[in-house]
């Protein structure tokens, strides 16, 4: 009889059958940069509807913007950084088409979810004093410090409100069918904290290996995830794509350009665009993925 | 000393705006930021701690977009964070809008409820405004960046900032506006715009004429200085021998 820990590998769709209409969900990675891209597109292909999406914003937010998924994004910047302004939320905001938005600055996205994470209803911080962030957000409250500082003032700070989530879903490089996992890239973004500000954490990988194979040849810190912070696990081979998953790729430039020029040309071109990429599971998206790059 | 083109004094007096830093986190968003960073790292200011942009810590000065040949750190987002409310930071932002209160915006054009356009969002403006030293550099000085109030405030003002509390002015520190023109601080009036030199061959009236309100300047205002002959080799033969710079202030003889 076994006695390791449970097996929570399972399937891109069963993780999106877990989803919910009106679930607040964190996505993790950076922009354009490690992103579960192929858990976003499994989104797309739903029925899902009216979400909450907290993303430091790449085309995941595009896409599901994109595709009428989102009642309220949560952000402090939609970039795809080689193309600094992502067409899908531009094209989305200024058409006034969703119905609600949140602009924070970078970091107290960072304190929001760190607040969730602990359990706590805010921490305090000085991002958003004086900027629009507290006008365009009136429910974000300042806090009086109970004490004073050097010069005797009780400084009167920012309440950044827990950003507490649903569910999150996150992408790394390896995992094991337990929820171990390991990022080998120059930077862990917040993945961690996602999973932790989540009441439940799907994680997706580049490839599952054993519970010895996560250090093999990785330094032990590069265990970011542990598997106490996650419910499923799901193996996805370039499942970031069109992201960064350094080392094992990098951005697809080529394809980044011409999702931008679809989501940014016609209805027609982002049709074609449709037709060609996200009509059809992720197993026919890698494939369309591969015809695409024979063609540069 | 006549041979150097609009993009040199700009690299130069970016530099200097990183001189008296000391040994804090030198920021800089896009090329020419990058490129004034490195010079000062060379030249007034060897302290300064840069970055690949991404998550390291360069030990060496690598030429604009080459790898790094040793690392002397790792600065991956969740530090940057750290490092903005430890101070030891000096950012140089872009700004879609600056106003004469020296607030910034990247945030979106019109009203933020359904704007005219959307940009970036506000990213770290907030922050960095209220708790590092934050600079600005616009490549295109025009009226419609320079406008007598930004369409929403990312990055604050020492104005602003006094009013929201002494939490938000204490680390309040807005150093340097850089422009293809000229170079300002906000130390004006009231807390405003004030022009501290203007690069060779621009006169005070076309800053005036290529802003949308009223400058603070004093009575003398003198030329923004040459960048040294040290300077331009470090800027041509070592940190940008491609010229990248060019694309983002263009050569004024070159372009007539």
């Amino acid at each position: 009889m076994s006695t390791g820990p449970r097996d929570k590998r399972m399937t891109i769709d069963e993780v999106v059958g877990q989803l919910k209409d009106g679930m607040t969900i964190g996505i993790g990675g950076w922009g354009p940069r490690r992103k579960p891209m192929a858990l976003v597109r499994a989104i797309l292909r739903s029925d899902l509807k009216s979400l909450t999406i907290v993303s430091w914003g790449g085309a995941d937010v595009g896409l599901l913007l994109r595709a009428g998924k989102v009642r309220k994004l949560v952000y402090a910047f939609v970039s795809l950084d080689s193309i600094p302004l992502e067409p899908n939320f531009q094209r989305a905001r200024q058409s006034g088409s969703i119905p609600e938005v949140a602009e924070l600055d970078e970091g107290m996205f960072q304190t929001g979810l760190r607040a969730a994470a602990q359990r706590l209803p805010f921490l305090p911080m000085r991002a958003g004093l004086g900027s629009d962030v507290l006008v365009n957000n009136p429910g974000i409250r300042t806090v009086a410090s109970p004490y004073a500082g050097p010069d005797d003032q009780h400084e009167e700070l920012v309440a950044v409100p827990a950003l507490r989530l649903d569910v999150a879903l996150v992408h790394l490089n390896r995992a094991d069918k337990h929820g171990n996992a390991t990022y080998l890239g120059p930077d862990p973004y917040f993945d961690d904290l996602f999973c932790m500000a989540a009441d439940r954490a799907f994680l997706s990988c580049e490839q599952v290996v054993d519970t010895a194979g996560l250090t093999v040849d990785a330094p032990v810190q590069r265990l970011l995830i542990s598997r106490m912070m996650v419910d499923g696990v799901v193996e996805t081979p370039n499942g970031a794509h069109f992201t960064t998953c350094t080392p094992d790729y990098e951005r697809d430039e080529k394809f980044q350009k011409a999702y931008a020029a679809a989501a940014g040309g016609s209805d027609e071109d982002w049709q074609a665009f449709h037709d060609r990429f996200l009509a059809g599971d992720e197993d026919s998206y890698q494939a369309a993925v591969r015809a695409f790059g024979e063609d540069q | 000393m006549t041979d150097y083109t609009r993009a040199d004094v700009c690299a130069a007096a970016i530099a200097d705006a990183f001189k008296d830093d000391g040994e804090i986190f030198a920021s800089p968003m896009g090329l020419l930021p990058m490129l004034g960073v490195r010079l000062a790292k060379l030249t007034s200011n060897p302290d300064l701690v840069i970055s690949d942009g991404e998550s390291l810590f360069l030990a060496g000065v690598p030429p604009l977009f080459a790898k790094a040949d040793v690392v002397e750190g790792w600065i991956p987002f969740r530090t940057v964070f750290d490092v903005v409310a430890y101070g030891k930071r000096h950012v140089m932002m872009g700004a879609t809008q600056v106003d004469r209160h020296g607030n910034q915006n990247i945030s979106a054009i019109g009203d933020f409820a359904q704007p005219k356009r959307q940009l970036l969002g506000s990213r770290g403006a907030p922050g960095n405004t209220v708790n590092n030293r934050t600079s600005y550099w616009v490549p295109k000085h025009s009226p419609r960046v320079f406008v007598e109030q930004v369409d929403i405030v990312s990055g604050v003002g020492p104005q602003r900032a006094k009013a929201a509390g002494v939490a938000a002015a204490r680390f309040n520190d807005i150093h340097r506006v850089v422009t293809n023109l000229a170079v300002f601080d906000v130390r004006g009036t009231d807390d405003t715009l004030r022009l501290l030199s203007v690069h060779p061959g621009v006169t005070i009236d076309e800053v005036r004429e290529a802003t949308g309100f009223e400058l603070d300047v004093p009575a003398d205002v003198p030329d923004t200085r040459e960048p040294t002959m040290e300077e331009l080799i470090l800027i041509r033969e070592v940190l940008d021998p491609k010229a990248l710079r060019h694309r983002e202030v263009p050569d004024q003889e070159a372009a007539r």
